[in-house]
């Protein structure tokens, strides 16, 4: 890349854009009580939540990839009709306000909606459930796996599937044996992408699944409830969720960051 | 001669007219009020801006409503508000405590508290005690929440433990979680059944196991618009003010 002078207009522009970022992380750091971190972060409401985020977003990081995987590879091998359509359908909790993703989840599979009775009569309850925290998780997050993955299957080397099947194997086979080792790198990557986002998850999350510290109060809502009562443990909370996203992006920098 | 005693007798009763309406009402006041209210006044509160727009044409009021705890945290960190209307009288000392209190609060309302169930109440919910059935599928607002806190106080003197699956961000979101059917029944306000009256119904609560919601009104110090905001506080303690609040099931303060 060449290196270039940027007119000062556009370089005053870009610095503003930087602060406007790093300000608020600036605010979040100088209000930190560093000498009682320790402390805060081991307070019983931390702690719960913490551990309840953890099984959440991993759960949900698993159901995405059980169901992620095969669609990707739907949407990178079979031209149907209506694929952009159906594609557009489900990678749409990426910019759907997520509260809107909480209230289509809660008419459709709560107590009394679309599918709920049906639920019910098999005993199955998802608001107010672990279970439903996750599934909050997944309907959010699950997309980004679904188009890193998909990027993946498009721009992997088809001829050592074609070299498998010349000499035999079947499609399941060459699914394990060759894609899935091929697309690996695709599918971490989108995994701790959706990872990230599930653990971040707080708009469907209240919504459809409520706030229960130990069931369903993840991290984002146990901040969001202690900073009202125990501002200092939303802070370190906060800055727990903070440094991780900063990881994941860090880590993914050589896929995301530096693309173009 | 005689006309223009008429029209002597005539400009003496108009100003007699505006002079009376002047005292009784002050002059129209105009600009922008940011009314930061608890979520129970929503309806309320809605109604009294209208109210108070056909007596200031120039008004514009602004609500933001949310849980009073959520409200005195953004206020305490600065945000814009000109009106905290509390329920209850903790969160507003947050604000008196942090000297953002532009006068001595004036309690405007009173509420209660009642069981918001299902409509028709298809689980039989009679008491407090049935809130402890393993059947009943039982929402609270959080303890940080004025109503949470009202209402495990209410809970504890019925001797009552009960488990609930939620404990909600604000009063308003229980009563949808029970309006929606997910939950069987939730404890709200008199107010609050009483505006989701055919999609809940509402169970009394005895006397003794009562809790009395008191909220109190404040001007936030550094108000843009301190007149119009006092004519708001004003409005609401006055005999027609009580009245609207009254209309919504409020009880005096």
């Amino acid at each position: 890349m060449r290196s270039e002078r940027p007119p000062a207009l556009l370089a005053a522009l870009a610095i503003v854009g930087v602060a406007f970022f790093i300000l608020p992380l600036a605010g979040l750091l100088a209000r930190a009580p560093w000498q009682t971190a320790l402390g805060d972060l081991t307070t019983p409401e931390a702690l719960t939540a913490l551990r309840l985020s953890f099984v959440v977003s991993v759960a949900a990081t698993l159901l995405a990839l059980l169901l992620g995987v095969p669609l990707a590879w739907i949407y990178a091998r079979v031209p149907f009709r209506g694929r952009d359509v159906v594609r557009a359908l489900t990678t749409l909790p990426m910019i759907l306000p997520p509260v809107v993703g909480g209230v289509a989840l809660l008419f459709a599979f709560g107590r009394r909606g679309l599918f709920g009775p049906a639920l019910d009569a098999i005993g199955i309850r998802l608001p107010f459930t672990t279970f439903g925290a996750i599934l909050a998780g997944t309907f959010v997050a699950m997309p980004f796996l679904v188009l890193t993955v998909e990027a993946g299957l498009r721009s992997m080397d088809r001829r050592y599937e074609d070299a498998a099947r010349t000499l035999g194997a079947g499609r399941w086979l060459v699914f394990r044996r060759v894609t899935l080792p091929l697309i690996a790198p695709s599918v971490y990557a989108g995994a701790v992408l959706c990872w990230a986002r599930a653990l971040g998850e707080f708009g469907a999350t209240i919504t459809f699944a409520g706030n229960l510290p130990g069931t369903t109060q993840t991290l984002p809502l146990a901040v969001y409830i202690a900073l009202e009562t125990r501002p200092e443990v939303a802070i370190m909370l906060s800055l727990v969720l903070l440094a991780v996203s900063l990881a994941v992006l860090i880590a993914m920098r050589d896929r995301y960051l530096r693309a173009f | 001669m005689r006309a223009a005693r008429a029209l002597v007798v005539a400009a003496a009763v108009v100003s007699g007219a505006c002079s009376t309406s002047s005292t009784a009402v002050d002059a129209p006041l105009g600009g922008d009020v940011t009314v930061f209210a608890a979520s129970s006044l929503v309806d309320a509160f809605a109604r009294i801006g209208d109210e108070m727009k056909k007596a200031n044409p120039g008004a514009r009021f602004i609500f933001n409503f949310g849980s009073s705890s959520t409200l005195a945290t953004q206020i305490t960190n600065g945000a814009p508000a000109d009106v905290f209307a509390s329920a209850d009288e903790t969160n507003m000392r947050k604000i008196v405590d942090a000297e953002l209190a532009g006068g001595v609060p004036k309690a405007f309302a009173g509420n209660r508290l009642e069981i918001a169930v299902a409509a028709g109440n298809p689980k039989k919910i009679g008491a407090l005690a049935d809130l402890a059935r393993a059947d009943v599928v039982l929402v609270l607002a959080a303890p940080t929440v004025p109503a949470g806190r009202y209402a495990l106080e209410a809970l504890t003197k019925a001797g009552v433990t009960a488990r609930p699956v939620s404990q909600e961000v604000d009063v308003r979101a229980v009563l949808n979680k029970v309006s929606l059917g997910e939950a069987d029944a939730g404890i709200v306000y008199v107010t609050d059944v009483r505006s989701a009256a055919g999609r809940v119904t509402g169970v009394p609560i005895p006397e003794e196991h009562q809790v009395v919601a008191r909220y109190p009104v404040a001007v936030v110090k550094g108000s843009r618009n301190a007149p119009l905001a006092n004519r708001f506080i004003d409005y609401l303690v006055s005999p027609d003010g009580q009245s609207t609040l009254a209309q919504f099931g409020f009880s005096r303060p």
